[in-house]
């Protein structure tokens, strides 16, 4: 490998390795579309563009930066606040992501289409102009958050965007330090990371700039809490965390700025959403929260922490509320408790309205309303259709198996392996030991004492190697999950561009398979759940008139059944039309009239494999592409793998691929023997040749074979394996070699060849001999395999008893 | 005897990348590390003639890891160079207010990382 095209894999690998983790986060946000975004998961998303724009500007990926730039900046609006996730930003950011696998395939290739620039561009120019802007109200709530401009000065601009959110919204913080030991200070971090997620949202870890001793590093948390004080410390119990309340200042010139601002457009904002109805899903994130802020219950600690500082400004006995039903309040609207009986009549706000929501509920309201005067967002068809669906048609079309050839490997299980190193370097050593006193002692080497030992230790060396090299191939084991997850993305846009409704269900994403099984895997996957959606499930109408739920289930599992993976895609939808089989293959040939009555269910719905064969009427967009299922099955036979159909009217559909857990592949020859087969493996096998029994002699009771003048061992499987043998006038004669090695193996029938996957015998039947172990045939027949080294040893053995 | 060069970067790729440009530097050893807990770590047992490290990073940012750096006594005079993709003016703005000598915008060209790395660590 060129340094060049090393530095293009590690670019592809890294690249990859983000976009997996883009499409994870995305698919997360698509799940809860119409919800507000998890500012998380949108955080999450911003890093991946972010190392994504670093990565291809250093690796000279123009274009991949291009866009990655432009993702990055409409993440880092959505993520500031600037911005609100809608619909239509969702579904550009996963257009987006098609836009940069092929990207990736591309220049993986080195190669760069015109029509993939063409896309760039435009999509680029789209995110610009992309989502609806968000009013950043002018007080900003973090003037009033009682925090060391030194602290303040090492946060983030996202960082700081988070505590402004946790202030507006009243949410209760906390300074968390907990100091740990040095040399393991991340596990113990990690360990209140975990305690502290469930109960509200860690915005910054600062690690203390005091030194902690030789051997201590202290740390810093600021978090916002959902929790009161003492659920907090209840939650934090056993963790050396140290609690002390930030204080907050309450707005009192903020809000009554605020709510002279908000008193014009409130009257407008009232009747528009009067005249929605419900609101839409894309305002929801504004508007929201005021009521959350209020609902937040209050940390008692905080409240009393806080109540010196009201007293500045509001009289520090709470007063009660004009109106019944209010919500607790939260701490920055507590000065409101003495301007809220005047400012409420001036307003003439609704009775029942609990004045502090009221004041962020304004807010949120006036930059709603602001927002949508100010600057439309582009209608979501115009994103729809347009620029949207051709692109994402055509990203359909890349597929979806890796760029990389890396497989990740567990370090549990790379520890084992390194462990089993050690054991081979003990025997080894145990080994060198004996080795070491047989050369100084000539007398011990023919001791039987020595012979055991060095048999016992040559016994443990086979174990360790056989354990080694197993332990090898689970390292190729990927979970099958890694390709389902791909499969779910492109399931959603294919159920949209379809017009259906479906539930998509995955199960047994963890089992395991070979890491080039799964690969080679998705392509077939993706063919059979698309046909599923575009032909199996039936619209949402038709399926309402038959009686079954609007919403069909699509399902993909698998499932570990001993040496083999069965993984199955099946849907509730239509069926197949069995009787509309047997036509098409009737009239295009496949079969005759007098086969297709012999035929059973199941053989005739096998039939959609032949190649050729397709029931759809119309030529769909999404399944048409000119891929049958019989190229499905050929993939599935190129990885030993099966494909089975079974089919109810008005039920469904499902496949059933049944596959090899590993790809220790070889080619064989199948050969018959007293209607047996057995496989031979081809790397083994010199020639094939037919021979009449005059070219048999019988040397000191031993066949041999004339063959171009070169005697040859000769046996005959059936007799060696003790079966009946049948009279024939021609034998065909397997001759297979090995080093210096030939000989002759004579067979009833040649069935051709067959790539097979070669499992070990277990128990008694491993001392068998001859027989290196078994296989399984694609139509579920489980054939022995010769083991050619042990018989060319028999012939051997003979030959020299001969001589 | 070398010098020593901490860089904190997540990716990987640009980890690499750095890295060979900083130990085509005749006279300079790398360190390099992915995250900012790991160059925590670090810290005490080498002696860092510089830290080159990015701003966006998951554990914690390259801010607080500046921070930490120029407020402890045993580190706070090795210089410190920022990594940062364009656009994030703040985030650079706040590193040089907090005592980064020096910052570098995604992607550089590998002279001018050099340039400055002779000047900061007194190389011929």
């Amino acid at each position: 490998m060129t340094p060049r095209s090393k530095a293009l894999a590690e670019f592809v690998a890294e690249a990859t390795e983000i976009l997996d983790a883009l499409a994870r986060d995305l698919l997360a946000l698509d799940e809860r579309r119409g919800q507000e975004a998890d500012p998380e998961l949108v955080n999450g998303i911003f890093r991946a563009a972010h190392s994504l724009k670093g990565l291809s500007g250093l690796f000279g990926q123009e274009r991949i930066a291009r866009l990655a730039h432009g993702t990055e900046d409409l993440l880092d609006r959505l993520r500031l606040g600037r911005l609100l996730m809608d619909g239509a930003v969702l579904d550009a950011l996963i257009e987006v992501l098609d836009a940069f696998q092929a990207l990736l395939g591309e220049a993986a290739r080195g190669t760069e289409s015109e029509g993939l620039s063409a896309r760039v561009e435009a999509m680029a120019a789209r995110l610009a102009s992309l989502g609806a802007p968000v009013e950043v109200p002018e007080d900003d709530p973090l003037e009033r958050l009682e925090l060391d401009a030194q602290v303040r000065a090492v946060f983030t601009e996202y960082e700081e965007h988070r505590l402004r959110e946790n202030v507006r919204r009243g949410v209760a913080l906390w300074r968390v330090r907990a100091a740990f030991d040095l040399s393991d200070f991340d596990k113990g971090l990690a360990e209140l990371n975990a305690r502290l997620k469930p109960l509200g949202e860690v915005i910054s870890t600062l690690p203390s700039a005091q030194p902690g001793g030789a051997h201590g590093i202290a740390f810093d948390l600021i978090f916002g809490a959902q929790v009161d004080g003492a659920g907090l410390e209840a939650g934090l119990s056993g963790t050396p965390a140290e609690l002390s309340p930030l204080r907050v200042r309450p707005a009192v010139e903020a809000v009554t700025h605020a709510l002279v601002r908000a008193a014009e457009p409130v009257a407008a904002a009232r009747d528009s959403e009067a005249a929605e109805g419900s609101p839409p899903p894309k305002r929801g994130g504004g508007r929201k929260k005021g009521p959350r802020a209020a609902a937040t219950p209050l940390a008692p600690g905080v409240q009393q922490q806080s109540l010196p500082h009201l007293g500045e400004a509001a009289p520090p006995e709470p007063l009660e509320w004009p109106a019944p039903g209010a919500e607790p309040a939260a701490k920055p609207s507590d000065s409101l408790h003495a301007l809220a009986p005047t400012t409420a009549t001036e307003l003439e706000l609704p009775p029942g309205a609990a004045p502090a929501p009221m004041v962020a509920y304004l807010q949120g309201a006036a930059k709603a309303s602001r927002g949508l005067s100010v600057a439309p967002p582009p209608p979501s068809s115009a994103v729809g259709t347009g620029a949207g669906s051709a692109p994402s048609a055509s990203a359909a079309d890349t597929s979806l198996r890796s760029l990389t050839q890396t497989v990740r490997v567990d370090i549990g299980r790379l520890d084992g392996l390194i462990n089993m190193v050690g054991e081979l370097l003990l025997i080894k050593a145990n080994l060198q030991r004996l080795a070491e006193s047989a050369r100084q002692d000539g007398a011990v080497a023919l001791s039987k004492l020595f012979g055991q030992e060095l048999a016992r230790e040559t016994r443990g060396l086979e174990r360790k190697l056989e354990a080694l090299q197993e332990g090898l191939l689970e390292a190729r084991m990927v979970p099958v999950g890694q390709v389902f997850d791909k499969l779910a993305r492109l399931v959603r846009r294919i159920t949209r561009e379809a017009g259906k409704e479906i539930e998509f269900v995955i199960g047994g994403g963890d089992v395991e398979l070979d890491k080039l099984i799964v690969e080679e895997l998705s392509d077939p996957l993706m063919h059979l759940i698309r046909n599923a959606i575009d032909h199996g499930v039936e619209s949402p109408d038709a399926r309402l008139a038959a009686g079954k739920p609007r919403r069909a289930v699509v399902s993909l599992r698998a499932e570990q059944k001993g040496n083999h993976v069965v993984i199955e895609v099946s849907d509730d939808g239509a069926g197949i039309d069995e009787a509309r089989v047997r036509e098409v293959a009737i009239t295009r040939g496949l079969i005759t009239f007098a086969q297709a009555q012999e035929m059973g269910r199941r053989e005739l719905l096998n039939l959609i494999f032949q190649p050729g064969f397709s029931t759809a009427r119309s030529i769909s967009e999404l399944s048409g592409r000119g891929v049958g299922l019989d190229v499905v099955k050929n993939n599935l036979g190129n990885l030993s793998g099966i494909i089975d159909v079974w089919s109810e009217r008005g039920r469904g559909t499902a496949f059933h691929l049944t596959l090899p857990v590993t790809l220790a592949i070889i080619r064989a020859l199948l050969v018959g023997v007293s209607g047996r087969t057995y496989a031979v493996p081809l790397n083994s096998v010199l020639e094939i040749v037919s021979v009449q029994p005059r070219d048999i002699r019988t040397v000191e009771r031993r066949e041999v074979l004339d063959l171009r003048g070169q005697t040859l061992p000769f046996v005959r499987l059936a007799r060696m394996f003790a079966l009946p043998e049948r009279p024939v006038s021609r034998h065909f004669v397997v001759v297979v070699g090995l080093a210096q090695e030939r000989l002759g193996i004579a067979v009833d029938e040649l069935h051709g060849q067959q790539d097979i996957v070669t499992k070990p015998l277990g128990g008694r039947l491993q001392s068998i001999r001859g027989i290196s172990g078994a296989t399984d045939l694609g139509n579920r027949r489980t054939v022995l395999v010769l083991d050619v080294a042990a018989l060319l040893e028999e012939g051997m053995a003979l030959e020299r008893r001969r001589a | 005897m070398r010098v020593k060069v901490l860089i904190v970067e997540d990716s990987k790729a640009s980890r690499e990348y750095i890295a060979a440009m900083v130990e085509a530097v005749e006279g300079v050893e790398v360190v390099v590390t992915s995250s900012g807990f790991e160059a925590l770590k670090l810290l005490p047992r080498h002696r860092f003639e510089l830290i080159i490290t990015d701003i966006n990073m998951p554990d914690i940012n390259g801010l607080e890891l500046i921070n930490f750096v120029k407020k402890n006594p045993n580190y706070r005079d090795v210089p410190l160079f920022i990594i940062t993709t364009e656009g994030r003016e703040q985030d650079r703005e706040r590193g040089l207010s907090l005592g980064a000598a020096e910052y570098l915008v995604k992607p550089f060209l590998p002279g001018s990382l050099e340039a400055l790395l002779r000047r900061y660590l007194k190389l011929p």
